[in-house]
């Protein structure tokens, strides 16, 4: 069992959250997360979150899927057992593109949703540390996580001079 | 924050407009006479031992006259659509580009004026346009010869007088509403409040569904007679797709072009990615209608069905299979690859590309979809293609640039005016 302690500042305005993060971040101090009630426009961007590489996984997945698709109706129906149907090549390309488009959007949506889970750790056994039950309903609270050598009162007039409402502690068992 | 923007076009941009009509009018001329003086009694010989009418030089300068006009035509109401469909949906992020597509319907009457005279002058001069079989009356006139049962059954939805009453109702209802939502929009700057943006709303809501309807019709009319045995149900939806995704190619090329001389300041790359995604998204809408298409004909293979595709693919001695395929790879391929990524999509010049092979593709389509018709296997590519497109260019051009200067860039009083300027991707 570990522990770790959190700093939360609870703000109650998402111009002023936005403002104090960046103000937080230009200070030196790393931010753990951000919990809100709602998605924030351009939050990412002061956060310094990287844009997501997951459009590139979706593509290759997306490309497997088109490639399965061709490879496994030319072999079965042009190779492996060939049978006339509608008087058609055995390889009739056109009859082959809904399937390969079925396969490629399949392909690329598991491809993508899978990857999300195992990279983000999202599995049945995970447990969420809930910092403030406030922040599923009208308050943002940025985390800060709380380690050594880190000055408390610092942190406090810090997050407070940029528009906290409160700052608490919180320490989370994991 | 929001500036007075007025777009203004100097006396040398319009003059340059006439210049190209000039010019597409001199080559037009010239392609014509040389088109007369070599091949035109190579036309007539055929004609004599085929049954149906030979492609002479007249023929090639109606074909492209036509189509020209519905390629633009197409564009033009799609500015109206445009506008109608942001208003139904309430749209917040399109009101810093709105002005563009408000004044791209400027061509909507000089369009209507020039398929009314394309249409019924060889009418009236010749008995009947070679371009559409079914106008000539032997077809449908049991005693002649030639008459022909298919077009005959037809002819209560395809004869001159219904033809003619459609075309001009078409045009009068997409120009009124081009005018009723562009004067709402101007009144709406001079008064504010939200009367006008109300009204907006409804005119949007009826020309939606009348749209629905006179599009699908006009599709018909316009390019799917030609072809008068042939049928598709699908046809109005695919025309529909060809002008939809050449008119957001259009809208989004003025918007960039606009934006790097310097005007509409509001516009960021947010608004930009989100058009690109619309190209993105009907480029491969167009493809999804085209394939549906030809993959049902392909697959049952009924003669009178799949002829048309045979006369595009493989049959008038393969003339026109480049295009067949150059015409899926620029109108999908293309923009499917390039486009795929969000930096793409941010980005002008890429979009700018975009948007200009999805101009030419769409041109193309309609070539496509209208020559190998209305020229069997003599359609070309020459002085009168050139010239007719950079007349019919130059025409566009200048009716659309002078409406853009007619108004404020920016519509000061639109109510979402704001959530525009923020809008964030």
């Amino acid at each position: 069992m570990t522990s770790k302690k959190y700093i939360l500042g609870v703000f109650d305005d998402e111009d002023v959250l936005l403002n104090a993060i960046e103000k937080t971040r230009a200070a030196g101090t790393k931010i753990y997360d951000v919990f809100s009630p709602y998605p924030i426009h351009g939050i990412d961007d002061v956060l310094g979150i990287q844009r997501s590489r997951l459009p590139i996984v979706a593509f290759f997945c997306g490309l497997c899927g088109t490639s399965f698709a061709l490879w496994m109706q030319i072999w079965m129906l042009g190779f492996d057992w060939p049978m006339i149907i509608g008087g058609k090549p055995h390889v009739a390309l056109p009859a082959f593109i809904p399937v390969t488009f079925e396969l490629t959007v399949l392909c690329a949506a598991f491809g993508m949703v899978i990857t999300f889970f195992v990279i983000s750790g999202l599995r049945p056994t995970l447990k969420v540390p809930v910092m403030d039950l406030r922040s599923t309903d009208d308050k943002y609270v940025m985390a800060i996580e709380l380690k050594e050598g880190i000055d408390i009162q610092k942190l406090n007039d810090l997050l407070r001079s940029n528009g906290a409402i409160e700052v608490n502690e919180k320490e989370v068992v994991k | 924050m929001i500036t007075e923007e007025r777009f203004s076009i100097s006396k040398r941009s319009t003059n340059r407009f006439f210049f190209m009509i000039a010019i597409g009018l001199v080559l037009l001329v010239a392609g014509l006479i040389i088109a007369a003086t070599s091949g035109g009694g190579h036309g007539e010989e055929h004609g004599a031992e085929a049954g149906h009418h030979a492609a002479g030089w007249g023929q090639r300068l109606l074909a492209n006259l036509w189509m020209n006009n519905v390629y633009f035509t197409g564009i033009a109401v799609v500015g109206v659509l445009f506008i109608a469909i942001q208003y139904v949906a309430y749209a917040g992020w399109s009101v810093a580009i709105k002005r563009v597509p408000e004044a791209i319907g400027a061509y909507l009457p000089v369009g209507g004026i020039i398929m009314v005279l394309v249409f019924l002058l060889p009418i009236i001069f010749t008995g009947h346009n070679t371009l559409f079989h079914w106008t000539d009356h032997a077809v449908t006139d049991p005693t002649n010869d030639q008459y022909d049962p298919v077009i005959a059954g037809k002819s209560g939805y395809l004869n001159v007088i219904f033809y003619t009453i459609r075309m001009v109702a078409y045009f009068v209802l997409w120009f009124l509403f081009y005018k009723w939502l562009r004067r709402e929009s101007l009144a709406e700057d001079l008064n504010g409040g939200l009367n006008h943006y109300n009204k907006s709303i409804t005119l949007g809501a009826a020309f939606l569904v009348i749209f629905g309807v006179t599009s699908s019709m006009a599709a018909w009319d316009w390019v799917m007679s030609i072809d008068t045995h042939w049928f598709s149900t699908m046809f109005g939806w695919y025309v529909f797709a060809s002008w939809w995704v050449s008119g957001l190619a259009a809208i989004t090329l003025t918007i960039i072009f606009l934006k790097q001389m310097g005007y509409l300041k509001m516009v960021t790359s947010n608004h930009l990615h989100d058009l690109g995604k619309f190209l993105f998204g009907f480029s491969i809408f167009w493809t999804y209608i085209w394939f549906s298409q030809f993959m049902l004909y392909w697959y049952a293979n009924i003669p009178e069905e799949a002829i048309y595709f045979i006369e595009r693919l493989g049959g008038n001695n393969n003339h026109y299979t480049w295009i067949f395929f150059f015409n899926l790879l620029i109108n999908f391929a293309f923009p499917f690859l390039v486009l795929m990524t969000r930096d793409a999509k941010r980005q002008m010049l890429m979009l700018k590309i975009v948007c200009i092979a999805i101009l030419i593709g769409h041109w193309f389509d309609f070539y496509m979809m209208i020559m190998p018709g209305a020229m069997r296997e003599e359609g070309g590519f020459g002085l009168i293609e050139l010239g007719t497109a950079l007349t019919f260019l130059g025409l566009f051009l200048w009716r659309y640039t002078s409406e853009l200067t007619k108004a404020n860039l920016v519509p000061l009083n639109h109510p979402f005016l704001d959530e525009s300027v923020h809008h964030h991707v």
